[in-house]
């Protein structure tokens, strides 16, 4: 208990305690961190957390396969749709099935989109709580081009649950692909706007440089992952060196840094947005039509009109939705490269209508559990950047 | 791979081990636990991806010997270079502990935290042994399986003597 009360011992002396959260506006989400201060500089940071814990995992346990799929946007509810094609990625290796060819390419593509979105949100907050407001601007207009993509898509623009186990539930509209092709152009416009704005600005320099700097060997010994790892200095991408969905096929780079500070956490996110969309590019000029949902009546509901009318899709949508799918006994490890870093399913089946246990290994949990090293001996504001650029996300976070 | 490494350095360390999906999976004693993560370290397994824990109330719960124990302890593990995976389970039974990997993995403090308040399995030798996202004073273990959906009564704040958790306080 002696990391919340505040007994009269700690209250004495010189040192000053603030509470940044739960509802900091740099938060970002519900935590909370308790600084201790001797003046501006942090002597004691302790992280608290779980204010937006819902108990995703013990859900998971007493829903089916299909029905966890909308759990999965509340995780990083800023590309939820990546989180979708993860766990449902999950569900297929424990089944054992590949998806259709466009079903795979739309699911990169999406993807794409969200790192976009994710990494445009972190990078836009980042600057806006060091005081970098027209940045911000510049690139939530693309975000919101982004988010009219998934409501074409998916028929919402956070909450998308658009993949199904063995496919997508359906495929992109018409108008998609046009709107798309005109996002490529505009973003890269809005990418070069707030490079103009941030990259050379010794302001931004002075804030971020230095910052937070983390060597690879601590970095990998924290778990870190995604964009604070690559930072860092460690070329690890999962889209490259555990590919997945045909990634193994697309032509893009893996941006790396040096010292891991705030800084260099900038500069790969905006390299890795450009290279999503160079991945968006080549997914465009290669789509192919065909079925976005496997063949499979085990896996896959019957469409609607079939149920009607015919009686083998009428006992397949019965079973299906009565029994669940067939799961082999047995349990898997998947894990894709969501914006934030490796997201990881860990599911055991007891070959029943339900995972018999499901763990979701959240990327930003191990990378904000190393927060008190990087603050400490900083100044208040640094807690600020460092924070921003960590990109903890409350609902991946706490679960 | 590296599980012959394994059996070569450590004779009789694994306890059992399948292979599903690509997935390595082996099973060791928690006395053995230990020598083993010194061993992973040295074959390059430098990065503890994720520990969690699953509960098997039909298991019998005893200590020692093979898949006995309540509780699988799961660790998976990623060599960097090679890009090789390896899950590590460890069976534990209720009320034992399990030596905590904080002293060579940093990123062990808070997965650690975290299966004890889920499932309150204690590590040994944990700095900061305290629930992670639920709140000292909360009653019982989320994730195991005899806690019900619904949470039960978790504003019972002081004096809580739950029945799931036989009366036990869940933070020290």
């Amino acid at each position: 208990m002696d990391s919340i009360a505040l007994s009269r011992q700690m209250l004495d002396g010189d040192k000053m305690i603030v509470n940044m959260g739960p509802s900091h506006p740099t938060t970002h989400g519900t935590l909370r961190i308790i600084l201790e201060l001797q003046g501006e500089t942090i002597t004691k940071a302790t992280p608290e957390m779980g204010y937006l814990h819902r108990g995703v995992e013990k859900l998971g346990e007493n829903l089916s396969y299909q029905q966890f799929i909308p759990l999965t946007d509340r995780l990083n509810y800023c590309s939820s749709i990546m989180n979708n094609v993860g766990y449902t990625t999950a569900v297929e290796k424990l089944l054992d099935i590949q998806i259709p060819k466009r079903a795979q390419q739309i699911r990169v593509l999406v993807s794409e989109l969200a790192r976009i979105a994710d990494h445009l949100v972190c990078v836009g907050v980042n600057a806006v709580d060091i005081g970098a407001f027209t940045a911000f601007l510049y690139l939530f207009r693309q975000r919101e081009t982004i988010y009219d993509l998934f409501e074409m898509a998916a028929g919402q623009r956070l909450h998308t649950s658009f993949t199904r186990i063995g496919g997508l539930f359906r495929d992109i509209p018409e108008g998609f692909v046009p709107l798309c092709e005109r996002f490529l152009v505009e973003c890269e416009e809005s990418l070069d706007e707030m490079e103009n704005l941030l990259s050379h600005n010794p302001i931004w320099h002075d804030r971020t440089k230095g910052i937070g700097a983390i060597s690879a060997e601590d970095a990998v010994n924290w778990g870190y992952t995604g964009p604070c790892l690559r930072a860092a200095g460690v070329p690890q991408d999962l889209r490259k060196a555990q590919p997945y969905l045909g990634y193994e096929t697309y032509d893009f780079d893996i941006p790396i840094g040096t010292t891991g500070d705030v800084f260099d956490r900038y500069l790969v996110r905006t390299e890795e947005m450009r290279q999503s969309l160079r991945i968006i590019r080549q997914v465009l000029d290669r789509l192919e039509p065909g079925p976005v949902m496997i063949d499979d009546p085990k896996v896959a509901l019957p469409p609607k009109e079939k149920v009607y009318t015919r009686m083998e899709s009428l006992i397949h949508h019965f079973k299906l939705i009565m029994h669940g799918m067939d799961m082999p006994v047995g349990e898997v490890y998947s894990a894709t490269e969501a914006a934030n870093g490796e997201l990881g399913f860990y599911i055991v089946s007891d070959g029943g209508k339900n995972p018999y246990r499901i763990r979701v290994r959240p990327p930003c949990l191990p990378i904000f559990s190393s927060f008190e090293d990087q603050v400490k001996g900083g100044l208040i504001a640094d807690a600020v950047a460092v924070l921003g650029a960590m990109n903890v996300i409350a609902g991946e976070l706490d679960r | 791979m590296v599980i012959e490494h394994i059996d070569a350095q450590i004779p009789g360390a694994i306890l059992d081990r399948h292979d599903f999906r690509g997935d390595q999976t082996i099973v060791v004693a928690k006395e053995t636990l230990l020598a083993l993560v010194d061993l992973l370290h040295g074959e390059g397994f430098q990065f503890l991806v994720d520990i969690t824990a699953v509960d098997w109330p039909e298991r019998p719960n005893i200590q020692g010997g093979g898949a006995a124990g309540r509780f699988d302890v799961v660790y998976h593990w990623l060599n960097l270079a090679s890009q090789e995976r390896l899950r590590v389970k460890v069976p534990v039974a209720d009320g034992a502990t399990v030596p905590t990997l904080t002293g060579r993995f940093k990123t062990a403090d808070w997965f650690e935290r975290e299966v004890f308040d889920l499932f309150g399995i204690r590590f040994e030798g944990h700095p900061n042994m305290k629930r992670l996202l639920t709140w000292d004073d909360f009653p019982g273990h989320a994730l195991r399986k005899d806690f019900p959906l619904d949470g039960g009564d978790v504003f019972c704040m002081e004096g809580c003597t739950a029945p799931y958790n036989n009366g036990e306080r869940g933070g020290e």
